[in-house]
């Protein structure tokens, strides 16, 4: 409830490293995240959510758990890791919090693309 | 209202639960422990349960126009009284045809009760409805044919507060040789209802819908209109629902009746005024929120609102935290985690039906009340919409 209260990182980055939408507003729920990255670590990480109670503590607590952290240990964290760190959510609202994981790594799979494609010899 | 620590607490879900007139509780509190009888018994102990149970029975006849209290019928609410109306005309009429007419707005008991049927050999049509909610009698009308056995509508809508046109329909049903029942269960108490000068057949009743306990409604079944009973037994209720009455229960519907129809004209105008101030009221200070439902042929306690860019249990747990209670039906707050199928029938697109707000009127519910919600609500659809990837980068929140 505390994630849901007072949501951390709200907010885009304007010029992110990366960006990740999943979800649709037709079941409710859409998730935005964007990452910031330097040195292979996610210097800043921000979202936006249409949903539930559930999906907005989540993504909240999905750009907590990201701060700081290697791209690797990024792409590790799940959407168990998120549902625990909030202290367990009810069956019917894991749906939601999946968003959460997914969106993360959406944004570090853009963020793999662009500097693939931006950095062709490396 | 105050309590819940120094934090206001005001109370807009009515719709989902009714607090209990304390005349109610009174009048209903002799008969656990000093007035206990079986009201089939023949000693005096069973014929003062009976008595009492059908002055009661007497009252809810009153409210609703019914000219014989004997057409009262006492169920475990309005889910029963549905069943019952449908599964009762269509089972004994199955010789004269199997085809029923309702409308997609109808309340979940309703259609479900019509998904089973017709997985039992009969046809269910479900018939759109306007914008605002309304069906079309013409469209109604063109579907009747002679296998058509019984028109189930809703009075009106508890989701929207849209009023049909009952006594139309009454008409067109009786025309055609057709049973004709009545979901009155958003509607009594709070709008007057007669259902000899509006020809229904059929209506169902909620006791807590009307500041009566919970677990107790009614079917009132026209003289002369047959059903076959869903629930057999001991034969009470004129055969129609056995089973040992619940006299406290009864007494307090009964009680809940009696003082619904003495003071709904009051009450009817007292909330239509609140209800349109925090339609107004909101609609001026948010942008883009709209009304759901049509702004004045509707119940008087009815304020449905959509708005754009935020999700529904998002909105109602924010109004929470401040404590005010409301209700939404966004998918997420659904079992089926489905949008309201109410608001997509009127045509309302998924992603918009996903932020709706329902405040339900009631008694209690004064100015202060009001002007608490018209206080808090702006600023939390400010900060949701802040936080959501739908709004439009150029709005003014």
């Amino acid at each position: 409830m505390e994630h849901f209260r007072n949501p951390r990182n709200v907010g885009e980055i304007p010029d992110a490293d990366g960006v990740g939408t999943v979800g649709n507003p037709m079941c409710g729920d859409i998730m935005s995240v964007y990452i910031k990255v330097k040195d292979d670590r996610l210097v800043d990480v921000k979202f936006k959510t249409f949903g539930c109670g559930a999906a907005i503590a989540t993504s909240s607590m999905i750009t907590e758990l990201a701060k700081g952290k290697t791209i690797e240990e990024a792409l590790k964290i799940t959407r168990r890791d998120v549902a625990d760190a909030l202290n367990g959510l009810p069956p019917i609202k894991m749906h939601c919090s999946n968003l959460a994981a997914d969106a993360l790594h959406a944004a570090i799979q853009d963020y793999l693309k662009k500097k693939a494609q931006g950095k062709p010899n490396q | 209202m105050e309590g819940y620590g120094s934090m206001r607490r005001v109370y807009f879900d009515h719709a989902a639960a009714m607090p209990v007139d304390p005349r109610v509780a009174e009048t209903m509190a002799p008969y656990f422990t000093e007035i206990w009888g079986n009201p089939s018994s023949l000693h005096s102990f069973g014929r003062e349960a009976k008595e009492a149970l059908e002055e009661a029975r007497k009252k809810v006849a009153d409210l609703i126009g019914a000219r014989k209290k004997e057409e009262i019928i006492f169920t475990s609410g309005g889910t029963e009284s549905n069943n019952l109306a449908l599964k009762g005309v269509a089972y004994r009429n199955r010789e004269k045809g199997n085809h029923i007419i309702t409308t997609r707005i109808e309340h979940i008991s309703v259609l479900n009760t019509c998904k089973y049927l017709e997985k039992n050999g009969f046809k269910v049509t479900y018939l759109p409805v306007d914008n605002f909610g309304s069906i079309d009698i013409e469209r109604l009308e063109k579907e009747i044919s002679d296998k058509t056995i019984i028109i189930s509508v809703m009075y009106a809508n508890g989701e929207i507060g849209t009023i049909q046109p009952i006594k139309e329909i009454g008409k067109i049903a009786e025309d055609n040789g057709v049973y004709f029942h009545v979901d009155a269960v958003a509607a009594t108490g709070k709008v007057p209802i007669d259902v000899e000068q509006e020809h229904i057949d059929l209506l169902s009743i909620s006791s807590n819908d009307m500041r009566g306990p919970k677990g107790i409604g009614a079917l009132y079944v026209k003289t002369g209109k047959k059903l076959e009973p869903i629930i057999h037994g001991g034969g009470q209720e004129g055969g129609l629902r056995s089973g040992t009455e619940n006299v406290p229960n009864i007494l307090g519907m009964g009680k809940a009746a009696e003082i619904a129809n003495n003071e709904m004209e009051e009450m009817g105008k007292r909330l239509t005024k609140l209800r349109d101030k925090l339609i107004q009221g909101i609609l001026n200070n948010v942008k883009y929120s709209y009304l759901n439902g049509h702004p004045t042929h509707r119940l008087p306690n009815n304020v449905n609102l959509r708005f754009s860019y935020i999700e529904g249990e998002a909105l109602i747990l924010n109004l929470d935290m401040m404590g005010i209670a409301a209700s939404t039906s966004s998918a997420c707050t659904s079992k089926t985690l489905e949008p309201s199928h109410v608001l997509l029938a009127i045509g309302i697109p998924h992603a918009e039906a996903q932020g709706s707000l329902l405040l339900t009127l009631d008694k209690s519910n004064n100015e202060e009340d009001v002007n608490y919600v018209l206080e808090i609500l702006p600023g939390i659809v400010k900060r949701l919409r802040t936080m959501s990837p739908l709004t439009p980068k150029d709005l003014e929140v």
